[in-house]
């Protein structure tokens, strides 16, 4: 079993798998038991200022996709900040932090953007002991009205700003939690940095509406026939996250920020593949919010296995191990010539592939009367659209074509240098050869 | 009760109780939910190989999508434009070696989309809320006679009246629906469904049977010829082969097909006598039937003597495990050699066979079963030809089953091809189509 823990800006966890501050950090009773379920981390659910508490919808809050078999692949809320007083969560997390020292215990936070508000709260929240502090610049609904959340994550200006006071009020480490809301992941990051955030935490929740009621003619969920955008987390959203985790990390003005990745995250593979991209922990919440807080053990198991494979002694090993082959398009290697191909045991014969190709790309798979499914190399683009339909995994790979080989579509013989669009001859802007 | 156990051929083996759970539905039907989830198994394949395995080619696909988008009533359109049975269809296809036998997923995992209960969910939902989707083109002033208002029938009525024509249907029986009134066993078609289903199924107007009317009884071929424009011949298989071996004249020794009808038209199970010991002869679909219900009507020991070996049984695999699952015995290899009894029947003898080159002989070695009752199902035979051309012992068609006379047409089990409900529908419906090409010139 591979060593698991994990030293994430110095704060210690018996493994990367944090829960996100939501409901399933909301209180003490729930905190226990994740904990004693094995998670190694959590950001409680955000904390506001203190006074009258926080009022939630009392109708249905949270909207859901589903695939197959009621799958749930995305899920969308408009819940806001913890509705508990300040003080009772304040307790509580003293108490949970008092008796598990040896798992990470960080509180979210939100108040307004005015210095001794954050001020004040972080004075709080320094009694309870905890390991740091995440800023919720993230939030998109509700509390982005009252010009929090995400309407401060929107602006870098503010998200420096709020960030430098955290670090001048408090010693404790400091993770920025990100809003997916934007054009460019890195601004706001860029700013957390120059205001001294030890690390950001990426994607909280995408605006979305997840479907509209056709009889009664509004988004869902809907309270009383209206209903107002949300947040989406889930599966569904993972791909959106790891792009942006992605983004910072092989930006090299950001380079060295530590980041905790968040949106998706479903199994040991999700996280790992978060981590590969640079982040160095995962937060979990819709996960946990539709199995339960049981899934973090087939995390460990599987993340444990994989790092005995690829022979990895301490989790840091993986982290960022993938962000040097994240390059921009015009960096790809346009001499890398592949073709589909069919591995005929495996194929069950359903016929998908060649209706995806024939219909929407190249009518480069053939089929015959008895329905034997075959690629035509002179078409084929290799777009791994039949790949990606395939019910059958592994059915069909994409192979490369040997250097030497001609390509029977363009008639070229492949070569083993790589070549990419900046010297491309159809490239107007191509670098002049070296 | 005469009780559980009495010798000979009497009623009231079971309660009534017993009798009602023997007798429901073989297969529950799919719940909405359940409906969703195995319609989500469908990959919605191009080119179904499931489609060109079913007989009236179902756009199978594409009313599994609809299904799992909610649309019950359009995929039910979508069977019942290409099968109007597609109801009983549903309950009754061997599905086992038909559409789910080519789906891809039975290739792929042994365990293919569930069509038929998926069939059955959506026709389920428009005959629950009495939805005939389908009207009837203005009036041709044609008039086409039909004979036998089994499914063959029945399919092409429906087509010819949606196509405007007037249709007369003349049944031999008091009532409508063949084989699936008097054949189908009677745990695949609960409640009545069989004669509900025509009823719908005639709601499209335009449709008059007649019934106790039989071709060859009082009414020619001719005189149909004369008075309408055209004439199809749906009139199923009404004999059965002769045993044709010592002793089959015995008391207890029955048609199995007598037997299902009798037990399909009985007002109340507990009154329907059943042998304590049945044997049955044959290997198909009518011996499954036969066996499965004297086994639930509470005989005691039931035991189907076929005689190749098991792997050649006319009667699909499925059908096999359903018998004995439900404690039917099959004996393969055995063929019945004398009927011993003094005036009844009480043992048959059975003789082992052997493949000698292709051919069944008799090994000379015998066994001998206790036996008060045995129903032969060693197939049925053609009775009424309207004289016309035969071949192979069934109505000789060409194309759409045009028979050997101009403007007779004929299809279902009285031609050649399997004798099954669905078959018989694509037939009618075919044959439908090309009367009213010929009739509309
Ligand atoms: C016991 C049994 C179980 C079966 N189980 C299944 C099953 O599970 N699944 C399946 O797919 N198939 C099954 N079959 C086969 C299926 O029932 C037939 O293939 C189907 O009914 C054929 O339809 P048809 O219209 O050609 O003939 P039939 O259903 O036989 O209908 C013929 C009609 O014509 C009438 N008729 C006959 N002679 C005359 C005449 N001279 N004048 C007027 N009317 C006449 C008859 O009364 C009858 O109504 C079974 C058959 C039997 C016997
Ligand atoms: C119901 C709900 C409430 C949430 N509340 C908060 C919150 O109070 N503070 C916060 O920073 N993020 C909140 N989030 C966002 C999550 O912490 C997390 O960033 C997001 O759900 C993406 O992760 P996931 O895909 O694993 O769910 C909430 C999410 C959900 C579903
Ligand atoms: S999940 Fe619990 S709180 Fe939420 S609606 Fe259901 S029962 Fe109520
Ligand atoms: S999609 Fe895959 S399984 Fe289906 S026909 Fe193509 S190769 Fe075969
Ligand atoms: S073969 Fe199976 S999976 Fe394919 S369309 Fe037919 S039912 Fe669906």
């Amino acid at each position: 079993m591979a060593d698991l823990t994990s030293n994430f800006l110095g704060i210690h966890s018996p493994n990367p798998f944090w829960l996100a501050s939501a409901p399933p950090t909301d209180k003490e009773y729930n905190v226990r038991r994740a904990f004693d379920a094995g998670w190694g981390g959590v950001v409680w659910k955000t904390l506001g200022e203190d006074g009258p508490p926080v009022v939630n919808v009392n109708g249905p809050r949270y909207g859901a996709i589903w695939g197959a078999d009621r799958r749930l692949l995305g899920l969308n809320n408009i819940e806001l900040i913890t509705d508990r007083p300040l003080q009772t969560n304040l307790d509580e997390m003293t108490r949970v932090k008092r008796d598990y020292p040896d798992h990470a215990l960080i509180a979210s936070l939100m108040v307004p953007v005015n210095e001794d508000s954050w001020k004040d709260i972080l004075s709080r929240v320094i009694e309870t002991g905890c390991d740091g502090v995440e800023l919720n610049f993230g939030c998109p609904h509700g509390m982005s009205e009252r010009g929090m959340g995400s309407a401060v994550g929107q602006v870098p200006d503010y998200v420096q700003m709020v960030t430098e006071w955290c670090k001048k009020h408090s010693d404790l480490p400091v993770i920025v939690k990100l809003t997916p809301n934007i054009s460019d992941i890195r601004k706001p990051a860029q700013a957390a940095k120059d205001g001294g955030a030890d690390a950001v935490s990426l994607i909280n929740t995408i605006n979305s509406i997840t479907s509209v009621d056709l009889d009664q003619f509004a988004p869902q969920p809907t309270i009383d026939g209206l209903g107002a955008h949300g947040g989406y987390c889930g599966p569904a959203g993972k791909p959106i996250a790891l792009n942006m985790v992605a983004e910072i990390a092989r930006t090299p003005e950001l380079a060295g920020l530590p980041i905790s990745g968040i949106g998706g995250v479903t199994t040991w593979r999700d996280a790992a593949e978060f981590m590969a991209l640079g982040a160095g922990n995962v937060q979990v919440c819709t996960a946990a919010m539709t199995y339960g807080f049981k899934i973090v053990q087939e995390m460990i198991s599987g993340l444990s296995q994989y790092m005995d494979e690829k022979g990895f002694a301490s989790v840091d090993e993986l982290v960022g191990r993938a962000v040097p082959n994240v390059v921009n398009w015009q960096d790809l290697n346009l001499n890398y010539v592949t073709k589909a191909r069919i591995d005929q045991d495996a194929c069950i014969k359903c016929g998908r592939c060649y209706a995806a190709c024939e219909d929407t790309s190249h009518q480069a798979i053939s089929m015959s009367d008895d329905r034997v499914f075959d690629v035509i190399d002179a078409e084929c683009v290799a777009c791994n659209l039949c790949v990606n339909v395939c019910p059958v995994e592994g059915c069909i790979t994409m192979e490369r074509l040997p250097a030497g080989e001609v390509d029977p579509r363009t008639g070229k013989t492949v070569s083993d240098a790589y070549a990419n669009w900046t010297t491309h001859p159809n490239n107007p802007m191509k670098c002049a050869a070296e | 009760m005469t009780g559980t156990h009495a010798p000979g051929i009497v009623a009231g083996r079971l309660d009534r109780t017993t009798l009602r759970e023997n007798f429901g539905d073989l297969h529950e039907p799919l719940d909405s939910h359940e409906a969703a989830v195995a319609a989500d198994r469908c990959y919605f394949c191009h080119d179904a190989p499931c489609i060109t395995a079913c007989p009236t080619a179902i756009d199978i696909p594409l009313f599994i999508r609809q299904i799992a988008t909610d649309q019950p009533e359009a995929a039910a359109e979508t069977i019942l434009e290409q099968n109007i049975l597609g109801g009983m269809c549903a309950r009754v296809c061997p599905t086992e070696t038909l559409c789910e036998e080519a789906c891809v997923r039975e290739t792929a995992e042994g365990k293919p989309v569930e069509i038929g209960r998926l069939q059955r969910y959506a026709t389920d939902t428009v005959m629950a809320h009495n939805i005939h989707p389908f009207s009837r083109a203005p009036e041709t002033g044609k008039r086409v006679a039909v004979v036998g208002a089994g499914p063959a029938g029945l399919a092409c009525a429906h087509r010819l009246a949606m196509k405007g024509h007037g249709v007369t249907i003349y049944e031999a029986k008091p009532k409508p629906g063949g084989l699936n009134e008097y054949g189908i066993a009677s745990y695949k078609t609960v409640e009545d469904f069989a004669a509900r289903e025509v009823d719908w199924l005639l709601s499209i107007g335009g449709i008059t049977i007649e019934y106790n009317r039989a071709l060859g009884a009082g009414l020619t071929l001719e005189a149909l010829k004369a008075e309408y424009d055209a004439v199809f011949l749906g009139v199923g298989l009404g004999g059965v082969n002769a045993l044709g071996v010592e002793g089959a004249d015995r008391d207890g020794v029955s048609e199995a097909v007598v037997f299902i009808a009798d037990l399909r038209q009985a007002p109340d199970l507990t009154s329907l006598p059943v042998g304590r010991h049945v044997v049955v002869i044959g290997g198909g679909m009518t011996a499954v039937d036969a066996a499965v219900q004297a086994k639930l009507l509470g005989a005691e020991s039931v035991t189907i003597a076929y005689r190749r070996s098991q792997d050649r049984m006319p009667a699909s695999r499925y059908e096999q495990d359903l018998a004995t699952s439900k404690g039917v015995r099959i004996l393969a290899g055995v063929m019945p050699k004398a009927i011993h009894g003094n005036g009844a029947v009480r043992e048959i003898e059975l003789e082992y066979t052997a493949d000698e080159g292709g051919k069944l002989v008799g090994t000379g070695e015998t066994l001998r079963l206790p036996a008060d009752q045995v129903l032969c199902a060693i197939g049925q035979t053609l009775t009424t030809d309207g004289g016309l051309a035969l071949e192979g012992g069934k109505i000789a068609v060409t194309g759409p089953g045009r028979s050997s006379v101009p403007g007779v047409w004929a299809g279902g089990d009285c031609t050649a091809g399997e004798d099954l409900t669905v078959v018989a529908v694509a037939e009618g419906r075919d044959a439908a189509e090309d009367i009213h090409t010929a009739l509309m010139g």
